[in-house]
């Protein structure tokens, strides 16, 4: 029997994907392989003596040729052992499922605001196009995505945290809290990320619109008697789709994989922080570990954005 | 007596153009135009493009499309001047009294929406049916307008349905809620000849049935000929003449009215075909990368030096393409062809410079196949420089002699293409192609984008420099009546193949094959009451089968 034409398409998609997935994770290997220095070196210290450094070196396999290295790694990858880090000797997976599950409840409540106060805020520039509203949320939404994040993180934090004393200025989360006090403690970097998101997406949403309201059905649709909110609510949204959900996941992907300078602002344990630690400490597999889970972050979502495009076309959705 | 359905009197309507660089000009479209439209009336509006007859059709619901804006005049609908209302009731109009159908039903469909929610999105919108009732009518209108399945046609998505059908649905669209007008802006236009006439007689039908009145805006006059009780003529943003149809079509009394009556009756005697043809296809076959049937099969046919072969047919019937395989564009997957005397080289990158020069090609949208940012002078210089060397003097002087050809005057070298009318451009089009003098020319539905009156002047450019250069055509269209005023021979193309091929005496007389039957019964006549006899005929021949 012949596959509808969509899940064939879906299909592709996913295997595109996952050789993305597989490119990603030799270019993370050999970019860490090549970085200068050694880690047995890092980890001994400079008065290390050379046969100390060359059994390191056999203990941690580094004498073998990269190519097995990149295999072993992987294979573990694939089993779900990361590996353990070389500088205190835990188990990767363990600690970093606990930094992702921080960064996710983060990205997740910061994407729940801007995503629909973003698309909100669109509709309504180009219900009033180039009046004052549109002129205003432009405005505005331009001149936080200009403002460097930890400069709006300080701003708030002065007056949302030390002047008003609504939210907490620290968003140090742990197990042992209820949703209510983590959803208390992580409200100023949630309102730091909505304001650097928000403008990026308002004006894909904006232009995309705006696109679309040229078309003959919208005069239709104009003809009718239909108000103007109606026209972009029923006729425009669902064509402008496509191009909103690729913007809306862009910036999904940078809630998780770029907010290290937030979660440094607001001691947040979350991956970044984790990540950038690390990096300094030259520990090579757990940047591995964290560079590879970024990359499927990253493919991930825009596979999901490359789906969603795919669905909302009515002419693969319903062949002829 | 009672009031008009609709009323306009004095009605203004104007635009802002922004030249670059300069102040912002107001533009007059419509200077003050008066008619009336009884209930259950149609009036045809004609005019060639620019003559606002669809902004004169969209002011019957106040709406101004762009940044066209009603500046002046009163418009009555059912009695209140809907000119002076505020946009919230002008809204309750539109698609409850005043309905519209657009030229392009498949821009004009929402391609995200299914069909019967947005045939009967206005009745509901409007409150005039409720969605049962709404979708009942819509049925019942599928039926009347001869669709399909008519019950389950309107679960379909746009894409789902053909042109014509979708043309169809948007007429049950604009007649759903049950309005007291329709604007109809060249419903028939972007269709084939032999769908146009299926959906005219559906239109008119139902037109009847509904006992509505109609605006019918069409730049064809035989066609407006066929739905309307009063046609009037407008030019230039003016009334030209205003009457019943018969009068219009019978006994027009302006000169503008006269020449638009008479329009396409050049006569052109065909030449006998010579013994070495210029150009010589033989049994090619194509297919367009990727896909797994033929676009073209077996195609045979010649053209002859100074002579032209009208190639004819439906859009899908491959005649594009065939141009596509003879200029080099698409290589044929089987045959040959022959220009001059020599076999042709499949690919274009693989011929010789001079093989390209003796063939050229004009364009249907001469707008886009000219750079906005050259001269004319530059434009037509080009092949000049490139085939010929030709610099300084020698190449003005040849740039001048080729614009006299082509009948346009002195102080048309420094101008750009958007300082020129649609039919100047297509003037400097066939300029360039005869500056490389070739052997032949392939013109691409040439005519098709311009008005008949244009249209009729560029046809008779062409048959004089043919005169002149002895230069052969191969002229694509699918307007039969270009086909009678200028060709020698004719091949009609149906589903990329030849149907019938000859001599133009031979092809255009009986016996005639199905298809061409079809295809000549179906060109609209400048007669009243074609259509009913055309599709009385039709049913009887098919009756009687």
């Amino acid at each position: 029997m012949l596959m509808h034409p969509v899940l064939k398409l879906i299909a592709q998609r996913l295997a595109l994907g996952l050789l993305l997935l597989f490119a990603a994770s030799v270019l993370i290997f050999v970019g860490t392989s090549i970085l200068p220095g050694d880690v047995a070196q890092s980890i001994l210290g400079q008065s290390a003596t050379p046969e100390a450094l060359a059994n390191m070196r056999r203990e941690l396999g580094l004498n073998d040729p990269a190519v097995t290295r990149y295999f072993a790694w992987l294979g573990g990858v694939l089993q779900g052992d990361l590996g353990t880090a070389l500088t205190n000797g835990r188990d990767i997976a363990d600690s970093l499922g606990g930094r992702l599950k921080n960064t996710l409840f983060l990205a997740f409540w910061a994407a729940a605001i801007s995503v629909p106060l973003a698309i909100s805020l669109g509709l309504l520039a180009v219900r009033y196009k180039d009046r004052w509203p549109d002129k205003l949320i432009s405005a505005v939404t331009l001149t936080t995505i200009s403002i460097p994040e930890f400069m709006i993180g300080y701003i708030l934090i002065y007056w949302v945290a030390i002047k008003w004393r609504l939210f907490p200025s620290v968003a140090i989360i742990n197990d042992s809290m209820s949703l209510g006090e983590k959803l208390n403690a992580i409200a100023i970097p949630v309102m730091v990320l909505t304001l650097v998101v928000l403008a990026h997406m308002m004006r894909m949403t904006r232009a995309a619109i705006l696109n679309v309201m040229q078309s003959a059905y919208i005069e239709t649709a104009e003809l009718k008697g239909l108000g103007m909110l109606k026209i972009i609510r029923k006729h425009a949204f669902p064509n402008a789709i496509a191009p909103i959900v690729n913007v809306v996941m862009l910036n999904l992907a940078y809630l998780v994989v770029g907010v290290v300078v937030v979660e440094v602002v607001f001691a947040y344990p979350g991956m970044g922080q984790y990540l950038v630690d690390h990096v300094s400490k030259r520990d090579v597999p757990v940047v591995q570990a964290s560079g590879l889970i970024f990359a499927a972050v990253y493919i991930g979502l825009n596979l999901v954005a490359d789906i969603v495009s795919i669905l909302a076309n009515p002419r693969l959705r319903h062949p002829k | 007596m009672t009031e008009p359905l609709l009323k306009v009197r004095g009605l203004k309507i104007g635009a802002t153009a922004y030249p670059p660089g300069e102040r912002p000009v107001a533009i007059k479209i419509v200077h003050g135009v008066d008619f009336e439209l009884e209930a259950g009336k149609v009036l045809g509006l004609i005019g060639e493009s620019g003559a606002g007859k669809s902004t004169i059709g969209l002011a019957a619901m106040a709406y101004g499309r762009g940044g066209v804006e009603i500046t002046g005049g009163e418009g009555w609908v059912n009695g209140r001047d809907i000119l002076k209302e505020r946009l919230r009731s002008i809204r309750r109009l539109r698609g409850a009294e005043v309905t519209y159908v657009s030229q392009s039903a498949a821009a004009s469909f929402n391609p995200a929406k299914k069909i019967m929610d947005q045939v009967t999105e206005a009745a509901i919108y409007q409150n005039k049916f409720s969605k049962a009732e709404a979708e009942d009518r819509a049925v019942e209108l599928f039926r009347k307008l001869g669709l399909p399945d008519p019950e389950t046609i309107g679960n379909r998505y746009p894409h789902q349905v053909s042109g014509g059908q979708l043309q169809r649905c948007m007429t049950a669209l604009a007649l759903c809620p049950e309005p007291d007008l329709v604007v109809f802006d060249e419903p028939t236009t972007a269709l084939d000849v032999t769908t146009q006439i299926d959906v005219l007689a559906a239109i008119k039908e139902a037109i009847a049935a509904t006992g509505v009145a109609a605006l019918y805006i069409t730049h064809d006059l035989a066609v407006v000929a066929q739905v309307s009780d009063h046609i009037m003529v407008l030019q230039q943003g003016e009334m030209v003449e205003y009457g019943t149809t018969d009068q219009i079509i019978n006994n027009p009394q302006e000169e503008y009215t006269k020449a638009l009556v008479s329009v396409r009756s050049i006569r052109h005697e065909e030449k006998t075909p010579t013994d070495t043809p210029v150009l010589r296809v033989e049994n090619i076959t194509a297919r367009y990368a990727g896909t797994t049937f033929d676009v073209l099969k077996k195609i045979n046919v010649d053209i002859h030096p100074g002579q032209t072969l009208a190639v004819v047919g439906e859009s899908g019937s491959g005649k594009s393409t065939l141009a596509r395989v003879i200029t080099g564009l698409l290589p044929p997957t089987d045959g040959q062809i022959t220009f001059d005397g020599r076999v042709l080289a499949p690919a274009l990158s693989s011929r010789p410079i001079d093989d390209l020069r003796e063939m050229q090609m004009i364009y249907q949208m001469a707008d886009t196949a000219m750079n906005p940012r050259q001269t004319v002078g530059t434009i037509i210089g080009r092949p000049l420089e490139f085939y010929f060397g030709l610099k300084g003097k020698a190449k003005q002087k040849r740039i001048q002699e080729l614009l006299d050809e082509i009948e346009l005057g002195d102080g048309f070298q420094d101008r750009y293409p958007a300082e020129l009318s649609g039919g100047q451009k297509q003037r400097v089009c066939i300029a360039r192609a005869l500056a490389a003098k070739p052997k032949l020319i392939i013109c691409d539905e040439v005519t098709s984008a311009l008005d008949p009156l244009v249209a009729d002047g560029i046809l008779k450019l062409l048959l004089n420099l043919q005169k002149i250069e002895d230069v052969a055509y191969l002229f694509i269209t699918h307007d039969l009546a270009t086909v009678r005023a200028i060709a020698d021979s004719i091949a009609v193309m149906y589903q990329g193949e030849v149907v019938r091929y000859g001599p133009k005496s031979q092809v255009l007389s009986p016996p005639f094959d199905d298809y061409t039957d079809l295809l000549l019964s179906s060109v609209p006549e400048m007669k009243i009451g074609w259509l009913e006899e055309t599709i009385e005929h039709r049913r009887m021949e098919s009756a009687g089968n």
